[in-house]
């Protein structure tokens, strides 16, 4: 058992606020990334939810910025790593859109640990698990998302 | 497309406004999801959501009677959306994709919700935290599914062609099978002769029989099989299409005269003045810039080295039958095949950069593979065992296993192979030599196949010896260029200060430079270590996520020779499924465009790496605009055009904004979303 898996009963035990975190995955590399951390069982804070798509290309700033507008105090995007798309090029093309997506971020006050791009292979079970406790640890100390609205935890 | 017809509409085809009665089956997995997850306080709360008519739990949805369950609430509630919370959609929808079918809803009105990999396998620890995921991604589920719209998927025809990339024997034998079903088959090898790593091998474990003269009949029954096209000295360059109707494009690289009037004489060769370090014999020995690769290969055929070739012309006066050609060119061949089976290989970790137990800075220091062409009749020195600083034949031989394998500074996976390679080359060089003394120094030994554990046993009574430790300090002697080993024992819980005459070192499995290349062109995935991934690890071991792909031998992982065999065979059995049928069933996911909001602006057509977006020839209806349509043969399904899109105007069926906005405004709590 990993020293993080040791730990992690203890971790269970202290509450406090749980940041809401919305990932999206690409069906190939990142959503089975996170299914590798799942085989694996390597553990994670309950903080976030998966959508698949199937290419991270199709992720699209209406999904993001949606999930802010809703509550989410993080977003991340997700898919293969540069080279290794099952399209060819498409985490290319989610690449450049993500700097103008950064842009648009900062523009509206949200902070850069609110949204992070990722590559994970669907080998890469540890990494997922990692990023998401990293996010989610980041998260915590920045607290709730301005862009939340009232009354969603 | 012409060639492309829907299948059977065997969904039928919810009218939009037809009332949305969904049922939910949260399944237990056993105790994997259930023994975190409290499934009856998730199923109760689901049952509350507007639309949801029925939930129920089961302790394995995927089985008999989870499904029998399944069929019977859609029939009993007259469901028309169905969601299923279990394990990953990426195993198992097509399970359940099925199952809905046959009650006949459209496949594509299931919604799969994995709330075991991403939910109670990693949040063990924290039940209540996970029954509210769980709660959360059911929600979205739900949500989602009320806005799925019937698919039908599409049927392509299947060329019955093969390409098998790779020749070495799990290629072989792929070749072979698919060739014996009565298969044309391009069997694309990048050296100059097909039989490749097994073909350097000296003996192989753990019957210790003569490696060429089990793989020679073999490769010789492979050159004369009247459906396998050899393409040797040949890689592949590029591969369009998809399952079905792959158009491969195979690069010939010159050998500089004509296979057609070679003979193999390799007159050649004897006058070629030029020697160079031999590859095939692990750098040990020297070949002629002109040379047949070696005495058994297929095709038996010489190749000119260009690189190290001095153009004294000597070789094309010494032919007898013309063959020399020096103006020889690159060529292509353009193929279009129905399946691929890649089986790429590897090569063996190179120890040099670090000089892994002083290998490179120390003579007497060689691997496993320089080893074994010693120990071959036909090797560089006819089978005398030798140490490289004095040819003198060693006494004291000192193995050490997992270089480059099992070891977080190279490769942390063991490379399954080097134990019984090390058993055995001791055995071998005990048998000729019984003078010799030999210490196996390992971490584990690891014997699991039929006939290894013996052969472990017939090694300890031939007197090698097994000495569990790895070596700390490997230090040559300057005037006798003997190797000082300090190695701890682990077993005696001691430090031993030993002195060999020869070290070998067990090299570990890794992937080979070409790899990258493959993965790209066959668009596959590549595992943690670095080795291509198979589709499932345990249920597809030689299908991959590219339909119509299939994996063999160790480009998948280390194996031994019977596993690579028998992946071979397998391939050959998978893909003859596609070829019998001569039809395969695509996705029905793709992108459609809507005519109406479509501007013509053509900013989705670069979008496509596939080129499945074409502009109407004509303009639409009476707009004047020439409008962007989707060839839904080509397109793969991956929505990048959408996103593109600035009018809205395309759309991903199953992964519409709308579905996907549903599930994002549930991450958080019920609502309402308009469909």
């Amino acid at each position: 058992m990993s020293a993080e898996a040791a730990a992690a009963p203890a971790a269970a035990k202290t509450g406090g606020w749980e940041p809401k975190i919305v990932a999206f995955c690409c069906n190939w590399c990142s959503y089975g990334g996170a299914d590798s951390a799942g085989m694996g069982r390597f553990q994670q804070p309950a903080s976030t939810r998966i959508i698949r798509v199937m290419c991270s290309g199709r992720i699209d700033p209406l999904h993001v910025f949606n999930a802010f507008l809703e509550g989410a105090d993080a977003v991340l995007v997700t898919g293969c790593h540069i080279g290794d798309c099952h399209y060819v090029n498409g985490n290319d093309k989610t690449k450049i859109k993500y700097k103008y997506l950064e842009n648009v971020a900062r523009e509206l006050g949200i902070e850069k640990e609110r949204l992070q791009l990722n590559w994970i292979s669907a080998s890469e079970g540890e990494k997922f698990a990692n990023f998401i406790r990293d996010v989610t640890a980041q998260i915590k100390k920045l607290g709730p998302s301005p862009l939340k609205p009232e009354g969603v935890a | 497309m012409s060639d492309i017809k829907g299948t059977e509409n065997k969904g039928a085809v919810a009218k939009d406004n037809e009332e949305k009665r969904v049922g939910v089956f949260v399944c237990e997995c056993g105790v994997n999801i259930g023994g975190v997850v409290n499934t009856k306080a998730v199923a109760d709360y689901i049952g509350t959501l507007p639309g949801v008519k029925v939930t129920s739990v089961n302790k394995f949805t995927c089985s008999d009677s989870g499904q029998a369950d399944i069929q019977q609430k859609i029939k009993e509630h007259n469901l028309n959306r169905v969601v299923v919370a279990a394990c990953s959609p990426k195993t198992h929808e097509p399970t359940f994709r099925a199952c809905i079918e046959q009650m006949g809803l459209n496949q594509y009105f299931l919604e799969f919700v994995n709330i075991r990999d991403h939910c109670s396998w990693i949040h063990m620890w924290e039940k209540e935290k996970a029954t509210e995921k769980a709660k959360d991604l059911i929600r979205m589920g739900v949500e989602r599914s009320k806005l799925l719209e019937p698919l039908q998927a599409s049927e392509v025809p299947v060329t019955d062609k093969a390409l098998v990339i790779g020749a070495g024997v799990a290629g072989m034998q792929s070749a072979l099978d698919l060739a014996d079903m009565g298969f044309q088959v391009y069997l694309v090898e990048k050296e100059p002769s097909i039989g490749g790593r097994m073909a350097r091998f000296d003996k192989v474990f753990p019957t210790n029989d003569c490696s060429i003269c089990i793989l020679g009949p073999k490769m010789v029954e492979v050159a004369r099989n009247k459906n396998i096209k050899i393409m040797s000295y040949s890689e592949v360059k590029a591969v369009e299409g998809y399952v079905g109707n792959f158009n491969v494009k195979v690069e010939h690289k010159p050998r500089y005269l004509d296979v057609a009037k070679c003979t193999g004489c390799a007159k050649c060769s004897e006058v070629c003045p030029v020697e160079v370090p031999y590859d095939f014999n692990e750098g040990f020995g020297t070949r002629k810039a002109i040379y047949v690769p070696f005495p058994q290969a297929v095709p038996l055929r010489a190749v000119l080295d260009k690189e190290n070739c001095i153009s004294c012309k000597a070789c094309a006066k010494a032919c007898q039958s013309g063959a020399i050609n020096y103006d020889m060119q690159t060529s292509y061949t353009d193929i279009n095949v129905g399946v691929i089976v890649g089986a790429v290989g590897f090569k063996t970790y190179d120890p040099e950069p670090r000089h892994d137990f002083g290998y490179g800075l120390y003579d007497n220091v060689i691997t496993a593979m320089e080893f074994e062409r010693l120990l071959n009749a036909a090797g560089p020195t006819g089978g005398h065992v030798v140490r490289p600083s004095d040819c003198k034949e060693p006494i004291r031989v000192g193995f050490v296993n997992c270089v480059g394998s099992r070891d977080k500074a190279t490769n942390i996976y063991c490379s399954g192979v080097c134990c019984m390679v090390t058993i055995k080359n001791a055995q071998l060089l005990k048998e000729k030599r019984p003078e010799t003394d030999h210490t196996i120094m390992y971490i584990d030994i690891r014997t699991p196949f039929r006939g290894y554990e013996e052969s472990y046993n017939r090694s300890r009574a031939l007197g090698v010896k097994f000495l569990r430790g790895r070596p700390v300090e490997v230090k040559e002697d300057p005037v006798t260029k003997n190797i000082k080993v300090r190695v701890e024992d682990t077993l005696a819980n001691e430090i031993r200060n030993l002195e060999f005459d020869l070290i070998v070192l067990a090299t570990g499995i890794v992937p080979h430079e070409g790899i990258n290349q493959i993965q790209q062109l066959l668009k596959l995935s590549k595992a943690a270590d670095g080795l291509l991934m198979e589709a499932h690890p345990k249920l597809k071991p030689v299908d991959t996520t590219i339909d119509g792909v299939f994996l063999a031998g160790v480009a998948s992982g280390p194996k031994d020779i019977p596993y690579a065999v028998s992946q071979g065979s397998a391939c050959a059995g998978r893909a003859t499924i596609l070829l019998k049928n001569k039809k395969a069933i695509t996705e029905g996911i793709t992108a459609v465009v809507n005519p109406e909001v479509c501007v013509g602006c053509q900013v989705c057509i670069p979008m496509c790496p596939f080129q499945a977006i074409k502009m109407d020839e004509t303009p639409y209806l009476n707009t004047g605009i020439k409008k962007a349509n989707v060839v839904k043969a080509l397109c793969k399904g991956c929505g990048t055009c959408v996103t593109a899109c600035p009018t809205g105007a395309l759309e991903q069926s199953h992964f519409k904004n709308n579905q996907l906005l549903a599930q994002i405004k549930n991450v958080f709590k019920f609502q309402e979303v308009a469909a």
